[in-house]
């Protein structure tokens, strides 16, 4: 049991003086950390993952033949001969306003109705997504394609550049799992140095507990009651805190609806695994307790 | 090797039998301790203070193993015996301290509770036998007082009533008078006896003649440097028909 069972009389035996310690007050503040650095790397590792399916197999040819009426037609024989090749999935071409209306948004004419935009020339774009996984070959069989139907024109791997944004986020989640564990080590060795000092402190009590016949488990019980709610009381809190702040920011975060960002949110999974934490801790918690206690008890006779 | 005397064999209570102990490396502070306490005796254990009086109560209460030589407490070993077996055998030991070690936080009445609590006596079925206690050390007007609000003598009370409130097979007592006024002594020493007479053994250590005077049948251990004193051998072969 996560908060042992003690008789009204015995918890007596500790004096009252419940959240009067920084204990609780420690772990309050490594919850919360605990529980930010959590969130921010289950959203990232999502991130992460979102983008790396999204681009693992993907390619865009940019076709910049300078004669607009061939750029046309060299889009569309590529996009009819890459349907027909069995390594592809799926070919695109990119729509001439949808281009415009990316290129508006960075040159300050977001419905890309602007003259000046549309007097650009702008290059024709053949999205194509690749089936099964030998990469490599598949590439090369489409650059022999491209070379023959598009002459000039590049393939772009979305791999290539895309891929150490991935690489980047993925290991930004790691450094979250990181701290994560570093804090859940953290919080182990604040329940370990109060238990001690709660030996320390009712040393005499113990001993006298000791003669008079009171077993490890009684006495142990004892304490690992104390600290268990003592330290579900600064697990509550930081939770609280944690919790009020993940929603601020998944609230503010909900009106991102464009690039990257846009990839990155918790989840159910990620709510599910941010709602365990707590229970676990506590769990960790009063387990740590009572292996320190039991282990501190045996040295006394 | 173990001298089988006359006395080893008669269900005694507590055998020692050439015990040692010293803490760390220092020299011994008890050397070659045997006796034998017989169930239902009486014993009161002087000494000059540094004899070791103390360290041999210690090991008598269990709140110290020895380094060397065999203890045994109503039959079993108790030098090799494990950690765990250790409470249920102080469950049947009472012991008063020179220095009370009653817990601060607690009343009077629930320092008194306290053994048979821990020993799982229902709330009903303590409140009786604490009452009654209380009534008996004088201290029922003052049962819900803190040990740090009573006078010295108070808390050698109460500390004397949590010793005998689980009827102990054996009652170890260290300077259990100290503190307290004749008369109060008179009627602690009074409860030791009617203890003793319903056949538990008490250990008494003590400095105060007129208190061992006052017990007939008790039995003198004297300490003087560590070891014990028994001249005549009765406190290592008792005669089979002392009690």
């Amino acid at each position: 049991m996560i908060i042992p069972r003690v008789p009204v009389q015995h918890r007596r035996l500790l004096p009252d003086r419940r959240l009067s310690g920084p204990t609780p007050w420690v772990i309050a503040i490594l919850m919360m950390l605990t529980l930010l650095a959590a969130a921010a790397g289950v959203g990232l590792a999502r991130a992460a993952n979102n983008i790396g399916d999204a681009i693992a197999g993907r390619v865009t040819v940019q076709i910049v033949t300078a004669n607009p009426v061939t750029r046309a037609e060299q889009a569309a024989a590529l996009r009819r001969q890459a349907l027909a090749q069995p390594y592809v999935h799926a070919a695109r071409q990119v729509e001439q306003d949808e281009l415009l209306a990316t290129l508006g948004q960075w040159l300050g004419s977001a419905g890309g109705d602007d003259p000046v935009l549309r007097s650009l020339p702008l290059p024709a774009l053949v999205d194509i997504d690749f089936v099964g996984g030998d990469r490599a070959g598949q590439l090369s069989q489409l650059r022999a394609l491209v070379a023959e139907v598009a002459p000039g024109a590049r393939v772009i791997p979305h791999a290539e550049w895309l891929g150490p944004v991935a690489r980047l986020i993925r290991s930004l989640a790691w450094v979250a799992a990181g701290l994560v564990l570093l804090m859940t080590i953290a919080s182990g060795a604040v329940v370990i140095m109060t238990a001690r000092a709660a030996l320390g402190t009712h040393y005499a009590t113990i001993e006298m507990l000791h003669l008079i016949g009171a077993t490890d488990r009684q006495i142990t019980r004892l304490f690992q009651r104390r600290i268990a709610i003592d330290t579900a009381y600064g697990i509550a809190l930081g939770t609280v805190v944690a919790a009020a702040i993940i929603l601020l920011i998944s609230w503010q975060w909900s009106g991102v609806t464009s690039g990257l960002a846009a990839t990155a949110s918790l989840g159910p999974m990620g709510w599910a695994l941010l709602l365990a934490l707590p229970l676990l801790a506590i769990a960790l918690a009063a387990l740590t307790a009572r292996l320190t206690l039991l282990s501190a008890l045996k040295k006394i006779l | 090797m173990t001298d089988p005397g006359p006395g080893r064999s008669g269900g005694a209570m507590v055998e020692f039998d050439r015990v040692g102990l010293r803490y760390g490396p220092d020299a011994e502070v008890l050397a070659d301790i045997s006796f034998n306490l017989q169930p239902g005796s009486f014993y009161f254990l002087t000494g000059p203070s540094g004899a070791g009086k103390t360290s041999l109560l210690k090991m008598l209460y269990l709140a110290q193993r020895p380094s060397r030589g065999l203890v045994r407490l109503f039959g079993e070993d108790l030098v090799h015996m494990p950690r765990h077996r250790l409470p249920g055998f102080r469950r049947r030991i009472g012991v008063v301290f020179q220095d009370f070690r009653l817990i601060p936080h607690l009343s009077a009445r629930d320092n008194i509770a306290l053994p048979l609590r821990i020993a799982g006596v229902s709330e009903e079925d303590l409140s009786g036998p604490v009452g009654e206690m209380l009534s008996w050390i004088g201290l029922d007007e003052r049962a819900h007082a803190f040990p740090p609000t009573l006078s010295g003598g108070e808390q050698q009370r109460v500390a004397i009533a949590r010793a005998v409130i689980a009827r102990p097979q054996l009652l170890v007592a260290d300077e259990p008078t100290g503190n307290v006024d004749p008369e109060m002594a008179m009627r602690l020493l009074g409860l030791f006896e009617a203890l003793n007479r319903l056949g538990t053994t008490v250990v008494v250590a003590t400095h105060d003649i007129h208190l061992i005077s006052r017990i007939d049948n008790a039995q003198m251990m004297r300490l003087e440097k560590g070891r014990l004193a028994d001249p005549t051998g009765a406190l290592r072969y008792p005669p089979a028909n002392k009690v």
